[in-house]
C-alpha cells in the first residue's frame, strides 16, 4: 500500500466549456457544441495558480481519478499515487483530472444528444485529434482561472495527451510526466485497435452506431473488444504468475468450450464488467483517436517550440509493457533530446506489463515522487 | 565539486550542450548547467544516482553506456563527457565511436595506472595497485580497464580519433601543470584529454 493518505470524499462536477453559439473548433474544422466535460479536483490552489497539475487519463478511465465518492468502496483509478504525501502530492498540488472529449463518464461524447437530432451523435460525432483533447482540456483550465500547469501527468493515450500539450503549448506546460505511452502506434498497435473495433461494429446490435434508437447495445462485440485489449495490457509473465494452467472451480479439466481455465474465467469477467461502464461508440473514437496520433510529424515547428521553452520531461516505461514497449518510450526520448529538451527517462522492472502503470510499485512511485518533489520546488523558477 | 571535474568544466566552452556519460550526483551538469550556462543531460546506470539527479533537477537517462547511446541523434550535443567512468566500460571502443557520433567533441578524464606512485606500489607490494577514483580491490573494482596515458594514446589513435589537447592531473585529481612536458606517463596521476575524430577539423 501507498504511503500517505486517500483524498477523502469527492465529486464530480461537470462545466459547460463550449455551446451552440461558441461551439468548439476541431482541428478538422469541424465544431461542436454544446461541450460538457466532467471533473474533479484535489488538493488547494495557490493564490498565484502556481501549483496545478493535471492528470490526462487513458483509454477507459475517467475524471474519477482520486478519493472515493459518496457511498462507494472503490476509490478513484489513479487513487494510489494521488493523495497527501503520495507523489502527486495533494498537500502540494491542486490535481485536476477531467474525462476525455468522445468519452462516456459525463463529457460530451458519441452517447450525447446531437442538438440537431435530438438523438445520440453515434457515429455523426466529428472525428477528433489528441490535440483536441488537449483544446478541450484547456479550456477547461480557462474556466478554472488556471493560466499555466507546473506538471502534466499522463499513462499511456494519457501520456499521449501530455506530449501533445507540452509540444503545442510548452509554455503552459512546465513538467511533463510521460508514462508508457507513445508517438507512434505500430502496425501491430493499430492492428489490435482494428480487430478490437471489427468485433463492435460486426455485433448485429451495433445498428451502424445508433444502438441507442434501437433500443439495444453490441455488447457482445465491446466485450470481445475489451478482452482482448486487456490481454494486451498484461504480460505473458504476469499472466503466467497470476492464471498458470489452473482451471476455475474443478479439480479435473472439463473438456468443453465454456470457461474452464481461471484465464478464460478472469477475461470473461473483466468483459462483463467492462460493459456496464463504457460506451461502445466512444471505445471506437477513444481507440481511433490514438491511430492517427503523430506529433512528431512536423519536426521543425515542434523542435523550435521546445528548444525555446525546454518544458522539462519524465519518461518512463515497464520492462514487461508490450501494448507500449520500452522502445516507444525511447523513440520520445531521442525525439525531446535531439531538440535540447531536457528529458529524464527510466525503464522500471514490473512484471505487470502496460498495467503497471496503474499499481503501486515502489520503484515507479519513487520516480515520480522525486521529480515531482523538484518540479514543486523549483515553481516558479527558483534553484 | 571534485577537483577531477572543475578541470573538465573548465574544458567545456560556456553555452555548451552537453551530454555527461556516467555522470553520477550530477555535479557536474549541476555546475555546467547552473552556473556557466550549459544545457545537458546526463547517462546513468546506477538507480542511487538517477535519482540523485533526478532530486537535483538534472535531466538523467538511465542506461548503460556499453550498449552504445541509441537514445542520443548523430551530432545532438556540442561535448560529450566520459569523466572517470572510461575504466569501468566494457567495450571502450564501442562507446569512443558511439562519443564521436554524438558530438564533435569528446573529454575523456581518467586514472593513470602508469603514475609512479602506482609502478612503485606494484613492484615493492607485488599487489594489484588502486587508484584515488577506484579505491577497491582487484575483485570488486568496477575499474575493470585499467590503463596508463601512453595506452590511451595508442588506443586513440586505433579508433580514429585524436587528442586535441590533453590537461595534466595531480594525485588530488587538480591541474598538474608543472608536469607539463617532463615524462607525464610517469608523473601524471590522471589526465583530461579532449578528443577529436580525425575526419573533422
Amino acid at each position: 500500500m501507498s504511503a500517505g493518505a486517500s483524498v477523502g470524499r469527492v465529486e464530480t462536477r461537470t462545466a459547460r466549456l463550449f455551446d451552440e453559439a461558441a461551439p468548439l473548433v476541431l482541428e478538422s474544422g469541424a465544431t461542436l457544441g454544446p461541450v460538457d466535460v466532467a471533473y474533479e479536483t484535489y488538493g488547494d490552489l495557490d493564490p498565484d495558480g502556481g501549483n496545478a497539475v493535471f492528470i490526462c487519463h487513458a483509454l477507459t478511465g475517467d475524471a474519477h481519478a482520486a478519493g472515493l465518492h459518496d457511498g462507494a468502496t472503490r476509490p478513484g483509478w489513479w487513487d494510489n499515487i494521488i493523495g497527501p504525501g503520495r507523489p502527486i502530492d495533494t498537500d502540494r498540488f491542486h490535481v485536476i483530472c477531467a474525462n476525455l472529449l468522445g468519452g462516456c463518464m459525463g463529457t460530451t461524447g458519441p452517447s450525447s444528444t446531437d442538438p440537431s437530432t435530438g438523438r445520440a451523435y453515434g457515429l455523426r460525432f466529428p472525428l477528433f485529434t489528441v490535440a483536441d483533447l488537449v483544446t478541450v482540456h484547456r479550456a477547461l483550465l480557462e474556466h478554472l482561472g488556471i493560466r499555466r500547469l507546473v506538471a502534466a501527468v499522463g499513462g499511456s493515450l494519457g501520456g499521449m495527451q501530455v506530449l501533445q500539450w507540452a509540444l503545442d503549448h510548452p509554455e503552459e506546460v512546465g513538467a511533463a510526466v510521460v508514462i508508457c505511452a507513445t508517438a507512434r502506434l505500430s502496425p501491430q498497435n493499430i492492428a489490435f485497435s482494428a480487430v478490437a473495433r471489427e468485433a463492435i461494429m460486426r455485433d448485429p446490435q451495433f445498428h451502424g452506431g445508433d444502438y441507442e434508437a434501437a433500443g439495444t447495445r453490441p455488447d457482445r462485440g465491446l466485450a470481445v473488444a475489451r478482452m482482448m485489449a486487456h490481454i494486451t495490457y498484461l504480460s505473458e509473465e504476469g499472466m503466467r504468475a497470476r492464471f498458470g494452467r489452473r482451471l476455475q472451480d474443478a479439480d479435473v479439466p472439463r473438456f468443453g468450450f465454456d470457461a474452464d481455465f481461471q484465464v478464460e474465467s478472469y477475461l470473461q469477467h473483466q468483459g462483463e464488467s467492462f460493459l456496464r461502464r463504457f460506451d461502445a461508440n466512444s471505445y471506437l473514437y477513444l481507440t481511433r483517436v490514438m491511430d492517427y496520433f503523430d506529433p512528431f510529424d512536423d519536426l521543425a515547428s515542434l523542435g523550435r517550440k521546445l528548444e525555446r521553452v525546454g518544458t522539462g520531461f519524465l519518461v518512463i516505461s515497464f520492462d514487461t509493457d508490450w501494448r507500449f514497449d520500452t522502445s516507444h518510450s525511447r523513440d520520445i526520448v531521442r525525439m525531446l533530446a535531439a531538440h535540447r529538451t531536457p528529458v529524464s527517462f527510466r525503464e522500471i522492472s514490473s512484471p505487470h506489463g502496460h498495467d503497471s502503470f496503474l499499481l503501486d510499485i515502489p520503484d515507479y512511485h519513487q520516480t515520480v515522487a522525486t521529480f515531482l518533489d523538484r518540479v514543486y520546488r523549483n515553481r516558479g523558477g527558483r534553484g | 565539486m571534485r577537483p577531477d571535474l572543475n578541470v573538465v568544466a573548465d574544458l567545456i566552452p560556456s553555452g555548451a550542450r552537453v551530454l555527461d556519460l556516467g555522470c553520477g550526483d550530477g555535479a557536474l551538469l549541476d555546475e555546467l548547467i547552473r552556473v556557466r550556462g550549459c544545457s545537458g543531460q546526463g547517462v546513468e546506470v546506477s538507480q542511487d544516482a538517477f535519482f540523485a539527479c533526478l532530486g537535483r533537477g538534472i535531466p538523467v537517462v538511465s542506461a548503460d553506456i556499453d550498449q552504445g547511446l541509441p537514445d542520443f541523434a548523430d551530432g545532438s550535443f556540442d561535448v560529450v563527457v566520459l569523466s572517470q567512468t572510461l575504466q569501468a566500460v566494457h567495450r571502450p571502443a564501442l562507446v569512443i565511436r558511439e562519443m564521436m557520433r554524438v558530438a564533435r567533441t569528446g573529454i575523456v578524464s581518467f586514472s593513470n595506472y602508469g603514475h609512479v606512485a602506482l609502478r612503485v606500489r606494484l613492484l615493492t607490494r607485488g599487489r594489484m595497485p588502486t587508484s584515488r577514483m577506484f579505491p577497491d580491490p582487484w575483485f570488486e573494482t568496477p575499474a575493470i580497464r585499467p590503463c596508463t596515458l601512453r595506452d590511451f594514446d595508442e588506443f586513440l589513435a586505433g579508433q580514429g580519433v585524436r587528442p586535441a589537447g590533453r590537461v595534466l592531473l595531480n594525485s588530488r585529481g587538480a591541474r598538474a601543470d608543472g608536469l607539463r612536458s617532463r615524462a607525464p606517463n610517469l608523473l601524471a596521476a590522471g589526465a583530461a584529454y579532449v578528443i577529436r575524430a580525425d575526419a573533422e577539423d
